[in-house]
């Protein structure tokens, strides 16, 4: 693999978002339908299935691919939404979808042996043999893997499966492995798995005591922002919370995924696809974030040195991090 | 068919001495059917307690008990998959897959799926039986409606974990050595300093969560007792109590207690409230709501 092949796979939660994306220059956009069959579901975010046609027809018109993420777990007293949307994705003729439940795998592989079938970063497969299983038991084409592996973890990995990976390159960082999470669920009751929000918006609260900024999740402080102190979203793992007499960002600091300079390592090493975190965010973050990394690929595939264009701003807590592919991360 | 108590696999670092002592006491002395052993959240120690394993496995088998032999719940590197195989080298054990990881080599044998596996609906739990499990721990979050169209199924059998606290996440970090400043590779084993996890409060002071090392888990003790009749019920005939820092031989016999029907089950409560002191007991996630609440 080199960099000038490598795919760049790009977030959309709106089909404004989604020709953003393309125009500037993702290869590959993905998406989901909107409701609880991903792990995006937000408020007015995400596509209807006349959006995803529409999509479709864009991004193929210029030669770009789109993957439908159908990432969450299926409820047990009803799983049609989940195989309506495998089913409609298949109809509607979309490049891959993404899945992480072992018993949707199973439904795809049998009734769609021939939409590609992608493993979700979800499934948190973190393992050769992990990926194996997937391969063995539902013939999935690629596995996206966790964001808790070093680069080292990514190459031995790639090396080794008998699929395509796909790493995470910017944006959001998980520092629990993916899909095996129910924190949010404990503090508000709603489980990422199967409703698609970790810490939703609608159990967040920000209280003004004295100076400080109180944010709250559920009946949980999760942070509190002296005057001057510029706020974080109070998502559960990236709180500040006191242990061993210390109050520290106990699970990871408010940072997000930059690990641009380790795109020609990836190339090196194989891995077939860069992924950009970030359906929940605007068509402008969009642009500018799939702008940056097509210059980072494209820089890589030509040997030059990755560019230090600043993409912090549009960071979480302003602060950009090679996250766990750093070693000493853990 | 009579209901089975299970005693989930030992999630803390104690002493190996202290480890071993505790399961002799439970097979001395518990009145749990299935037990659980096998170190599955740190591979570094897994060292200490190994040795232990024989005389350990040895007494819980003499005293009647069945021993599961339970693995990693993240597979991650080479040292997870070293215990992985050692389990599966031993003969005549029903190994727990904690990790999918582990299905590559389980599946096709008989064996048992742990509940840090998402096994979240039928299709999913179908597919895991005819692979060979033949038991399913459920995820520690499906509510009540869930677990009971689970349960209707012919296969596998399930499991649900009924005391201790509720395993949330895991990562390949380590948060025990980054809360004592610690790096990963020379922790110094910072984890056996808080031998029921160490307590991660808000900033407001209230006890929320426990970190196990790698794993992260609830403050408070989950506490089914009240709902093991409405669970029996639906069909669900395993309980898994998962060992905490507290007496958990009385902890067992006052679930068999009300699994006998020779105890009630608020009479048992009280007595559970007694035995873990100040530790609120929480049941939420199995009533559909935060996991955090007792309803």
């Amino acid at each position: 693999m080199t960099a000038a092949t490598m795919e760049l796979v790009c977030p959309a939660g709106t089909p404004a978002a989604l020709e953003a994306a393309v125009d500037a220059g993702a290869d590959t956009v993905y998406l989901g339908f909107r409701d609880a069959t991903n792990a995006r579901n937000f408020p007015g975010l995400n596509f209807s299935r006349d959006d995803l046609r529409r999509g479709l027809a864009y991004a193929h018109a210029r030669g770009r691919k789109v993957y439908l993420a159908i990432n969450t777990f299926p409820h047990v007293a009803d799983d049609g939404p989940w195989r309506s949307a495998v089913d409609d994705a298949a109809a509607l003729g979309v490049d891959a979808v993404i899945l992480a439940d072992i018993g949707l795998l199973a439904y795809a592989a049998a009734h769609h042996p021939a939409l590609r079938r992608h493993l979700s970063v979800q499934a948190s497969a973190a393992h050769p043999l992990a990926l194996e299983y997937y391969v063995r038991e539902f013939g999935i084409s690629r596995a996206v893997l966790p964001r808790v592996l070093t680069v080292s973890q990514v190459k031995a990995i790639t090396a080794e499966a008998r699929v395509e990976t796909e790493v995470f390159v910017y944006g959001g960082l998980c520092p629990m492995a993916e899909g095996r999470c129910a924190l949010s669920s404990y503090a508000t009751g709603r489980s990422p798995n199967t409703f698609g929000v970790c810490s939703p918006a609608s159990h967040v609260q920000y209280l003004t005591i004295d100076d400080t900024l109180v944010a709250r999740l559920g009946d949980f402080t999760i942070n509190r922002f002296a005057a001057g102190e510029s706020p974080g979203y109070p998502t559960l793992c990236k709180g500040r919370f006191e242990a061993g007499g210390r109050q520290t960002y106990l699970f990871e600091d408010p940072v997000s995924l930059d690990a641009r300079p380790l795109i020609p390592e990836f190339a090196a090493a194989g891995v077939r696809a860069l992924k950009i975190e970030g359906r929940q965010r605007g068509r402008a973050y969009v642009a500018q974030v799939v702008g940056a990394l097509r210059s980072a690929v494209d820089a890589a595939a030509s040997g030059r040195p990755a560019s230090s264009q600043a993409l912090t701003a549009l960071s979480e807590g302003g602060q950009g991090t090679s996250g766990a592919y750093r070693k000493g991360w853990r | 068919m009579k209901p089975v108590l299970t005693l989930g696999p030992h999630l803390y670092h104690w002493p190996a001495d202290e480890w071993r002592d505790f399961y002799f006491r439970i097979a001395d002395e518990a009145p749990v059917e299935s037990v659980c052993i096998g170190e599955i959240i740190c591979p570094k120690r897994a060292p200490f307690t190994l040795p232990h394993h024989e005389a350990v496995i040895a007494r819980l088998r003499a005293a009647g008990k069945e021993v599961v032999l339970s693995t990693p719940a993240l597979i991650v590197d080479d040292r997870d998959v070293a215990l992985l195989q050692g389990a599966l080298a031993m003969e005549g054990f029903l190994v727990e897959a904690n990790d999918v990881a582990a299905l590559a080599l389980l599946s096709g044998q008989p064996h048992a799926v742990g509940p840090y596996v998402n096994t979240y609906n039928r299709a999913t739990a179908v597919r895991l039986a005819a692979g060979g499990a033949v038991r399913v721990t459920v995820p520690v979050e499906l509510p009540a409606e869930s677990v009971s169209l689970l349960a209707g199924l012919p296969a596998p059998d399930i499991e649900v974990q009924v005391f201790g606290r509720w395993p949330l996440a895991v990562s390949a970090r380590c948060y025990h050595s980054r809360a004592y400043g610690r790096s990963k590779d020379a922790c110094l084993y910072a984890c056996g300093e808080d031998p029921d996890g160490l307590p991660v409060d808000t900033l407001d002071g209230e006890h929320f969560l426990a970190v196990n090392g790698v794993q992260t888990l609830s403050s408070s003790y989950g506490c089914l007792l009240r709902e093991l009749g409405r669970l029996r019920q639906s069909g669900v005939r395993r309980f898994r109590l998962s060992p905490q820092r507290t007496d958990m031989v009385e902890l067992a016999k006052l679930y068999r207690g009300v699994l006998d029907d020779r105890l009630p089950a608020e009479e048992a409560w009280m007595s559970v409230e007694r035995l873990v002191g100040p530790i609120p007991l929480s049941n939420g996630f199995f009533h559909g709501r935060e996991g955090v609440r007792l309803v």
